[in-house]
């Protein structure tokens, strides 16, 4: 039987009253009775959140198979890498499975498939791992999905990792999810944070949920191995040691597994952008902006101050700027030293994608955009009064410094 | 050429927040939109179906207010779509989604291009695409900036990765999940939008399903489950300057000069 809600209609005194427990309005009073209808989302916060308790119950008469969890051991972690340069989430991905590791006192292990990585694998023996696993192969030289989750999956089966941490890169994002599927088990997207309960080894995943301002707690507790993605600059990184340790095994896989249906014709190297994720000051345009003209006097900011403008998806969809520069889980994670949010109400899907910066600055007319609850420095006011007199300022401030320091 | 898009209804705001009194979520409206992102997907398939020949069919899964998204794509240029919708088919992650739009795939019949969009709006883990080409055991290519070349048998396309732009030959039938920009999509039209008025969409449930095991579906089919829902956390070291706006200004500069970014 599938899972499925029954409603105590006993329990419940005001029947119109409760019904508003239900964000997604699924729920609908007939006859004084409380009726679930189709689009309930199974969000179950009629079963947990309501009162009375109990007025709505969960039922769900799957046989559990039991998992021998023990079975699963260590907390393994994807190498992002092409061409044998290792992308630097990997290294923040190890720093958080050491921490991970460390509460149940099992192995760390890093997983690099490619061709020639040698280099590669000598390098990941200075972020103190326990066992590097190498596939070297020429068919494995660039991605590809199916050589790569066939390589992903005989590591799974032959090692039994508990948990597995991906890069949530343009590879991590379609690997991940093929490899997840294939193993018949769960994977939480663009993790923000990870923990490990000691007891159970069930992954607390946390990530924002059900399109809105919520964050959902996620577990996998019958299913091994638990996967999750994780976004660049989400977690620190690892640092490097000087010494070398951790064993480097070398790992072979028959040829025939490695048959692709996709062949790689040509790799056209694009000119370096410059991109967001690498910028230390960012001034983000939202949705206050109401003139693509008036996206200048951001230029003009950024420009005073070393940084970079980003935006969010509104000014994306207007087509005012790339899908490149835009920050929050449809575009790209930033931690830069000092983000500007400007006219920017501080949905989740954006604030994800840039609350680890070390100082938010909050420009907005609505002093009750959400935006303010993640800003250090508040401003409420009219961006086009602001941003001007801020401007002016800056350009103040730092004629006065040059002169004190005697430059012209 | 035989295309099918997988299409979602998602809701039209994202104002959806956590009483922090009751803990109870809350949504502004039941308005809800095609996921725009799908609309790319759309697009590209309706243009390949010109070029090429051949048939666009849509499908989704959910409530049966979705009927409309299928509607709107009529009006874009589909020639065919269908819906899965099933309470059985409710509370499904990643995993169980996949699985039931492949199981819905299948009991369509035989493609020889599957195209979603990058992601939803309202999930937003770009995870359903590239779990439903292994249902299907097919190639998949993600984050499809470009179409090159189309074949009998291949199509040749091209992938952005963050330093290089790959140019990959795929196999049909494959799945591929396609950037925004891709295509412009086209606005509905108001002449297959009025013949599409009154047609009829098929529906199918779990039990027109291949594989009719309620396990495998669902809450039930899923192996993620959401322990608890909570409002993101907030900052509690604020700092709201006041006055007048120049003189918020002129604050914000000196605190800018204070942590030396000026």
């Amino acid at each position: 039987m599938a899972a499925r809600l029954e409603v105590h209609q006993d329990k419940i005194t005001d029947p119109e009253g409760f019904i508003n427990i239900c964000p997604f309005n699924a729920m609908k009073v007939v006859d004084g009775n409380v009726i679930i209808e189709d689009n309930c989302r199974m969000c179950l916060s009629c079963v947990n959140d309501a009162k009375p308790k109990g007025a709505v119950e969960l039922i769900n008469e799957k046989k559990v198979k039991p998992l021998d969890k023990t079975e699963w051991q260590g907390v393994a972690v994807y190498v992002d890498q092409v061409d044998g340069k290792i992308h630097p989430v990997t290294y923040e991905l190890i720093g958080k499975a050491q921490e991970l590791a460390g509460k149940i006192n099992q192995p760390v292990y890093v997983l690099l498939m490619g061709y020639n990585v040698d280099e590669a694998a000598k390098e990941l023996q200075h972020y103190g791992v326990d066992k590097i696993f190498v596939y070297d192969d020429e068919k494995l030289a660039r991605f590809s999905i199916e050589p790569y989750t066939a390589v992903f999956e005989r590591f799974i089966k032959q090692n039994k990792p508990c948990s597995i941490l991906v890069g949530a890169t343009t590879v991590g994002r379609q690997l991940a999810p093929r490899v997840a599927a294939r193993m018949r088990t769960g994977l939480t997207a663009d993790t923000t944070i990870l923990d490990m309960d000691a007891e159970t080894t069930d992954l607390s995943q946390i990530r924002p949920a059900f399109g809105g301002n919520i964050m959902a707690h996620i577990v996998t507790p019958n299913n091994r191995p638990q996967m999750a993605t994780v976004r660049y600059k989400v977690m620190d990184p690892a640092p490097r040691q000087d010494e070398v340790s951790g064993e480097i095994v070398h790992k072979k896989i028959n040829a025939k597994k490695l048959v692709s249906h996709a062949e790689i014709l040509d790799i056209v190297p694009k000119e370096p952008e410059q991109s967001i994720e690498s910028a230390d000051v960012l001034i983000v345009a939202g949705r206050g902006i109401k003139k693509q003209s008036e996206l200048a006097q951001l230029e003009a900011l950024a420009y005073l101050l070393g940084g970079q403008v980003a935006c969010t998806r509104p000014i994306v969809e207007q087509g005012w700027m790339d899908v490149k520069t835009q920050v929050g889980l449809s575009g790209r994670t930033v931690r830069p030293k000092l983000i500007i949010c400007v006219g920017v109400s501080g949905a989740i899907q954006f604030v994800a994608g840039m609350d680890h910066a070390d100082t938010i600055v909050a420009i907005n007319s609505d002093p009750k955009a959400p935006i303010f609850k993640n800003a250090h420095y508040c401003l409420t006011g009219d961006l086009y009064e602001i941003l001007p007199r801020l401007i002016q300022d800056i350009k103040a401030q730092r004629g006065h410094k040059n002169e004190l320091q005697g430059v012209h | 050429m035989n295309i099918l898009v997988c299409i979602k209804q998602v809701p039209a705001t994202s104002k959806v927040e956590v009483d922090p009194d009751t803990g109870l979520l809350k949504r502004d409206g039941a308005d809800s939109k095609m996921n725009p992102y799908d609309l790319y997907a759309l697009e590209t398939a309706i243009r390949l179906r010109d070029k090429e020949g051949g048939k666009v069919t849509v499908l989704s899964m959910g409530p049966l207010q979705a009927e409309s998204i299928i509607r709107e794509a009529f009006a874009m240029g589909a020639d065919a779509g269908a819906l899965l919708s099933d309470r059985r088919f409710g509370g499904a992650d990643v995993l169980a989604t996949a699985y039931a739009i492949s199981q819905g795939i299948k009991h369509l019949g035989e493609f020889d291009l599957i195209l979603c969009g990058k992601q939803t709006t309202d999930g937003d883990t770009a995870q359903v695409g590239p779990e439903i080409s292994e249902y299907l055991e097919i190639p998949s290519v993600a984050d499809v900036t470009k179409i090159n070349e189309v074949t009998k048998e291949n199509m040749t396309v091209e992938m952005e990765l963050p330093e290089a732009l790959e140019v990959v030959k795929v196999d049909f039938p494959c799945l591929l999940t396609v950037e925004k920009d891709i295509y412009q999509p086209r606005l509905p039209s108001y002449v297959l939008k009025k013949a599409a008025k009154g047609r009829e969409i098929p529906i199918y449930t779990l039990d027109d399903m291949d594989d009719q095991d309620e396990d495998h579906y669902g809450l039930t089919g899923s192996p993620t489950q959401v322990k608890k829902i909570f409002p993101p956390k907030t900052n509690t070291d604020h700092f709201t300057f006041e006055g007048n706006d120049e003189k918020q200004a002129d604050q914000l500069c000196d605190k800018l000069a204070e942590l030396k970014f000026i």
